[in-house]
């Protein structure tokens, strides 16, 4: 088994009165996808939102592992610098693309800091030195790369915003591809999708880690997508984790049927029944 | 209306088009009346013996009366008329006259033939007035004009790129303008003398610089704040630049403001009427419009290096961050952008071209104070960058064409006193005039002359995004 990538320790988000996450502990591991389930308003967008650094938790500890042994304690870093040092990419449940910039655009925006630096923090560029040219020339190849993997390079040029909402979650995929990130985390990229559109976004994530060796964390609040391409489930039900395990173990966890069927644990049993588990 | 929404009543023929303009005319002259009678009709005076009396103005509210009406019955005509097509707005039927062919022409040549334009003018001018009204062409219509365009260009960077909402922007061309009036006039002739003739030179970048620190200043407790109240404290930001400078008068001089300031030199050869001045070292007959003529020639140097570096930015990582963020400030976080160092350089670099503005205009007026930095300038150039399509270079410029040529064009209507009486000030009307053609530009183009947005890279062709998709910024 691998070592873990991300640990996430007592993990308590409190806004005013409401315990959105409460003393929530789980590791995703490297390599794998690791799925955070649950019902609606369970908490697992607020988790995101601190492992990428948009919220400060209350209390707890994330810890990003690096391949080379590098360690960063994500509650301290700013949001920023979780994408560019810690390199955890993330999608947002409700999209968020550049709408009046171009596909190819928006690609090259998430290359940001390296094109940065190729600059020479845009004095180079402004003097037209070769080199920035040579690295926007890479970048734009780069980012042909994922537009290649993602069916998009027809629509290259055309503004984000006129793309269908399907190629909308393809493209934000592919922008926080383009941060070259160890972990990505996925904000329900199957909300919304068709079933075809589904299929498609799966052989996405599989060959996103097993040619990039990029480990996933992904969101998802309708189980029967999780199951198919997920290694390690953790189950949420009003902050609190309530299952942790493989996708055959958690489907057999009467507390789960229960969170997501909404019955107690006593009637579990008749309701499995009911549904012909 | 009753037959509308009583079903007892058959439904009427529609009413043809002319029946109905003329009623939404009545209407219209109704109101008109309503609002205007009292304003207009009656006005008190004293006659002879100084007692106050009423003097009634008929004519005169029958005039606005009877121009109401037939304004409204024209315009319900004209579209009514079009209303059946459901065709696309009256701009793009306007430009929708023109062919394909031509159109591409305009807009690939009107760049270069702009550019000829601009360097061939005072030539233009001077042979064409013989020197003697070139002057007020050059100095009115073209220095006062490009001012304005470099400081919208400026604006533009943090308005139309970043999408930041600054109401300030006037205190960077105060803080160029009085960088190199007390640098010019204090310090140079206490410390090197000798470089008096350099001043304008050496004072260029430094008011560049110090407007580009106060940029920072101001970006750092601002950046916080989004949409109106970033607007409001950049504003507040403004006037607290213009009290202080009134009212610091040991710095600045107060109200007095600061005059004699050393005008710019022809690279160390001052313009003047000694022997070794402009005219005599290249034997020409000393003239004033020299002067003129080679600050048009800075200027228009200035405001291209501002457009050349705008749109080599906008190119650069640094530029397409700032689009980024005019579109998505979250997006940009979670894409390990720095979103502080990206506003405080768009702030930064806004404000370096404000400062050399503004240290442009203190050399050409050689006088300034307080008054020329109010308010009013910081939604003047606001108004330009809006008018011309937030981000647009080429739209920005004729923006700043029309909305200040044509508001020094005014004061040229002299002839007008022969129609309305010789009282009549054009000029007086400017502001109004001003007004009302901003309503109707917004209203013919909501998002400006040039609303579209080129990319600044493509992969097969480059194809420009319509304004629909582009987000304004909500700072
Ligand atoms: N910024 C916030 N302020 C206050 N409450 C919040 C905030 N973000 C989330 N919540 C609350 O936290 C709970 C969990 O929300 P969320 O994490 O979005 O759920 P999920 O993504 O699992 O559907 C909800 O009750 C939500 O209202
Ligand atoms: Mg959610």
């Amino acid at each position: 088994m691998s070592e873990a990538i991300l640990t996430v320790e007592h993990l308590t988000m409190r806004f005013g009165g409401l315990l959105a996450v409460n003393d929530l502990s789980f590791e995703a591991r490297r390599g794998d996808i690791t799925a955070v389930i649950g019902p609606n308003g369970a908490g697992k967008t607020t988790v995101f939102n601190c492992i990428t650094g948009f919220y400060k938790p209350t209390q707890g500890r994330i810890t990003m592992r690096h391949a080379d042994g590098r360690t960063h304690l994500l509650e301290r870093l700013a949001d920023f610098r979780i994408a560019q040092e810690a390199k955890v990419a993330r999608t947002f449940q409700n999209i968020r693309l550049f709408s009046g910039m171009t596909v190819l655009e928006n690609l090259l925006v998430a290359q940001h800091n390296p094109l940065m630096s190729a600059s020479g923090w845009s004095i180079g560029g402004i003097l037209g030195l070769p080199a920035y040219g040579r690295a926007e020339r890479r970048a734009i190849e780069k980012a042909a790369y994922w537009l290649d993997k993602c069916g998009l390079t027809d629509r290259a040029d055309d503004p984000a915003g006129d793309l269908p909402y399907g190629p909308q979650r393809a493209l934000e995929i592919a922008r926080a591809m383009c941060t070259e990130p160890e972990l990505l985390c996925l904000d329900e990229p199957a909300a919304g999708l068709n079933p075809r559109e589904s299929l498609v976004l799966n052989d996405l994530l599989r060959f996103i880690r097993k040619e990039h060796g990029t480990s996933l964390l992904l969101i998802e609040h309708d189980m029967s997508v999780v199951m198919e391409i997920s290694d390690h489930v953790v189950v949420l039900d009003y902050g609190i984790k309530i299952s942790d395990g493989t996708p055959p173990e958690v489907r057999e966890d009467p507390k789960v049927i229960a969170a997501y069927l909404g019955v107690d644990d006593s009637e579990v049993e008749k309701v499995e029944a009911e549904v012909g588990l | 209306m009753t037959s509308a929404t009583d079903p007892n009543f058959a439904r009427p023929a529609p009413p043809t088009p002319v029946a109905r303009a003329a009623r939404e005319a009545l209407f219209a002259a109704i109101i008109a009346l309503g609002v205007f009678g009292p304003l207009l009709a009656f006005r008190t005076t004293q006659d002879m013996q100084n007692r106050l009396i009423v003097e009634t103005r008929y004519g005169l509210i029958a005039i606005v009366v009877l121009l109401v009406f037939a304004g409204r019955f024209l315009l319900s005509l004209w579209f009514t008329r079009e209303r059946p097509e459901a065709g696309p707005a009256l701009g793009a039927r306007l430009s929708g006259l023109m062919p394909q062919g031509l159109r591409d022409i305009v807009r690939t040549g009107l760049p270069p033939a702009a550019l000829v334009a601009l360097f061939v003018y005072p030539m233009m001018i001077l042979s064409l007035t013989g020197g003697s009204g070139a002057l007020k062409w050059i100095d009115n219509f073209g220095i006062q004009i490009l001012i304005y365009v470099m400081l919208a260009w400026g604006l533009n960077i943090v308005v139309g790129l970043a999408g930041l909402l600054d109401l300030g922007y006037v205190a960077f061309y105060a803080v160029g303008a009085y960088a190199y009036a007390l640098i010019a006039t204090k310090v140079i002739p206490a410390t090197f003398p000798g470089l008096g003739v350099w001043a304008f030179w050496i004072c260029l970048p430094v008011a560049g610089i110090l407007a580009a620190f106060w940029g920072v200043l101001l970006g750092f407790p601002v950046l916080r704040l989004r949409g109106d109240y970033l607007a409001i404290v950049t504003l507040a930001f403004g006037e607290i630049i213009r009290l202080v400078l009134i009212n610091w008068t040991a710095f600045s001089n107060g109200y007095e403001g600061i005059s004699t300031i050393p005008r710019p030199s022809f690279f160390g050869v001052p313009f003047n009427a000694s022997d070794t001045g402009f005219a005599a070292t290249f034997g020409l007959e000393f003239s004033p419009v020299y002067r003129t003529i080679f600050l048009y020639y800075v200027i228009v140097c200035l405001a291209l290096i501002t457009a050349w570096v705008s749109n080599r930015l906008r190119k650069l990582p640094v530029g397409r961050a700032w689009e980024a963020l005019r579109e998505d400030e979250i997006a940009c976080r979670s894409l390990g952008i720095n979103t502080v160092n990206t506003k405080l350089t768009a702030f930064a670099i806004g404000a370096m071209f404000g400062g050399f503005a503004g240290s442009f205009f203190a050399a050409r007026q050689g006088f300034i104070s307080p008054e020329s930095f109010t308010f009013m300038e910081s939604a003047v150039i606001l108004a330009i960058v809006v008018l011309g399509g937030m981000g647009s270079l080429i739209g920005t410029a004729i923006a700043a064409v029309a909305m200040i040529g044509g508001t020094e064009l005014l004061r040229e209507l002299d002839w007008l006193k022969a129609i309305f009486g010789r009282d009549f000030d054009p000029a007086q009307y400017r502001m109004l005039i001003f007004g009302l053609a901003m309503v109707a530009i917004m209203v013919w183009k909501p998002r400006g002359f040039v609303s579209t947005r080129m990319p600044t890279a493509f992969l097969r062709s480059r194809r420009a995004v319509s304004a629909d998709h582009v987000k304004e910024g909500h700072g």
